[in-house]
């Protein structure tokens, strides 16, 4: 084989690319249905909402619901509790987030948040912890009366879902 | 190797032999000449082989009886437990099994750092075990998750959630693997599933573990390279087969132990309550043979830190072989290593340990100090040991050290000529 021969492109380099090519896409065709199939289906995601009777909720309690497999805390908090929870600054908590942009304005007692430790995924427990909010039985995270991590090792504030109220008495989440 | 030359006696089996090889290969298997010093650490590879059979037949069986959702799940183990003929003994060989099988792997495996069968030329069976591991482990956690229980149900939530810890990506890897919004019965019937196929994975990883093992034959207790066949070696057959049926009979009678006499007393009370989203137990611990790694994850406060430090606990033994600089292998000859080994073992009891205790306090601390030690040995005291100890003389082969040690030696050199 003299040099020029070597430089041009054959028919058969030609063919090599285009079938590895068509090959890999192809591949990746089959491979990602057989992914994708592992992710929520239509009836998983058919659960995403759900409304909550609220008007048998006294101040100071709450009430769990469970919403798409998770539990969501429904606490109807005390002008005290409320005060506490604002009171606390910025600088002491290691996700800073105000009272208020964790709940909606005008309807400041109720507090709506995912059950759910941020650290792996654990229910806390309510009116438990160095803070009077909740406490993760597992592996000792403390929550505010804002649902707020204080201290322990999960790293943010218990989630808020999307939520509304349709009603005075009704709150729809999701 | 000297299966090449095996030639059938009768003419069907030369006949059937040169089309597909299989007496060869089970020449090879019963003349596989291996080393005569082996002692009873050595028979923990056929106790594992056992197991995983155990584990498979029981498992098969069990399965034609499970019922994998999440609202019959649970009852479909209690009706194993009371209806079906033999359903309880049947489970509890394979609940129990399980245990046996980490048992026996824990023993395998610190047998071979303690006489440095990771090393050259073995880098491959080392890894290949380790493979073995990782998928044991991920059988085994998949397996604790389907009976619907509540310590099925947390636990399967705090493991799968420890992905959620990787930035960007980890809440839709965690959600892809639940397929749902938390653990629910998407989660459930797909576990069944990978449970049902890893074993078979494994079998696989089982037989390249052995066909690596056969390439340069057994280590042993001295640790030295030996001429194969030799004097120093033995046939497999009869005389490996034997010690190790001996040593698998043992061993039976632990498991049956525990099987007949205390079937739960590995396992936890809460996985006898059905599985309840609503309310997480008081206490989530994993099964004991995961226990060190959950100590090594709950000692970091960082939620990504913890997650590193526990998967790098596992992966740091694939470099292993790599850390040891050793020429030495077996720490018979290595009076300093030995000693590390030694604190090593207790250090991995301590986290153990911890691992089963709330943590705070002083078992926080202690967790701590054994994490730390668990990666200093493997990344500075190893290397370093390597460099600096004197080992004692290591013997030319392994008749050796077996004459010297005769009172007559006549007899030895006669034993010997017979040989």
């Amino acid at each position: 084989m003299d040099k020029s021969e070597k430089k041009t492109t054959t028919r058969r380099d030609f063919l090599f690319t285009t079938s590895y090519t068509v090959g890999a896409v192809g591949l990746g065709a089959v491979i990602w249905p057989l992914i994708d199939q592992m992710n929520p289906d239509k009836a998983q995601k058919a659960l995403a909402t759900t409304e909550v009777d609220i008007s048998q909720i006294e101040p100071g309690k709450s009430i769990t619901v469970l919403w798409r497999g998770k539990p969501v805390f429904l606490k109807r908090r005390t002008q005290e509790e409320i005060l506490e929870a604002r009171s606390v600054s910025l600088k002491d908590l290691p996700h800073p987030e105000k009272d208020e942009e964790r709940v909606k304005s005008g309807k400041d007692e109720w507090l709506v948040m995912l059950g759910v430790c941020t650290h792996l995924g654990c229910v806390p427990l309510s009116n438990k912890g160095d803070y009077k909010g909740w406490f993760c039985p597992c592996h000792g995270s403390h929550y505010d009366l804002s649902g707020r991590i204080r201290k322990g090792p999960a790293p943010k504030n218990m989630e808020i879902p999307k939520y509304e109220f349709v009603d005075a008495n009704t709150i729809k989440i999701g | 190797m000297s299966e090449q030359e095996y030639v059938p006696k009768s003419k069907a089996g030369k006949w059937f032999n040169d089309r597909l090889p299989l007496l060869s290969l089970a020449s090879h298997l019963t003349d596989y000449p291996t080393p005569k010093n082996l002692n009873y650490w050595w028979t923990f590879g056929g106790i594992l082989t056992f197991c995983l059979l155990t584990q498979i037949i029981t498992g098969i069986v069990l399965a034609m009886h499970y019922v994998a959702h999440a609202d019959l799940a649970f009852a479909s183990v209690e009706h194993i437990m009371r209806d079906v003929n033999y359903g309880w003994l049947i489970r509890y060989i394979h609940s129990n099994g399980a245990s046996m099988f980490f048992l026996a792997v824990y023993i395998h495996i610190f047998r071979s750092l303690f006489y440095g069968s990771y090393k050259s030329p073995r880098e491959i069976i080392w890894i290949l075990g380790l493979m073995i591991y990782l998928l044991m482990m991920a059988a085994a956690f998949m397996g604790y998750v389907l009976p619907w229980g509540q310590m099925s149900f947390w636990g399967a939530t705090v493991i799968t959630n420890l992905f959620s810890a990787i930035p960007l990506v980890g809440d839709s890897i965690t959600t892809w693997l639940w397929g749902a919004y938390s653990v629910d019965n998407p989660t459930l019937t797909r576990f069944f599933s990978l449970h049902y196929l890893i074993p078979f994975l494994i079998l696989g990883l089982v037989v390249l573990h052995i066909w690596a093992l056969h390439v340069p034959g057994n280590n042993n207790p001295v640790g030295i390279d030996i001429k194969k066949p030799s004097k120093d070696t033995v046939p497999f057959h009869p005389y490996i087969t034997i010690k190790d049926t001996f040593a698998l009979l043992l061993f039976m009678i632990i498991f049956a132990g525990f099987v007949f006499f205390a079937p739960n007393v590995l396992g936890h009370s809460d996985n006898y309550i059905q599985a309840n989203p609503m309310v997480t137990p008081a206490h989530i611990v994993p099964e004991w043979y995961l226990l060190p790694f959950y100590a090594i994850l709950r000692s970091v406060p960082d939620k990504l830190g913890g997650v590193i430090l526990m998967f790098g606990a596992i992966f740091i033994l694939f470099v292993l072989p790599w850390l040891d600089t050793s020429k030495v292998r077996s720490a018979v000859f290595r009076p300093i290593y030995r000693q590390f080994f030694w604190i090593l073992i207790l250090d991995v009891l301590v986290l153990g340990y911890v691992g089963a205790m709330p943590a705070e306090g002083i078992y926080l601390v202690l967790a701590r100090v054994g994490t730390v030690y668990y990666f200093l040995h493997f990344l500075v005291i190893l290397p370093v040991v390597g460099y600096l100890e004197k080992t004692e003389p290591v013997p030319l082969s392994i008749s050796e050290p077996v004459l010297s040690g005769s009172a007559d030696y006549s007899i030895a050199k006669k034993d010997n000529e017979k040989i």
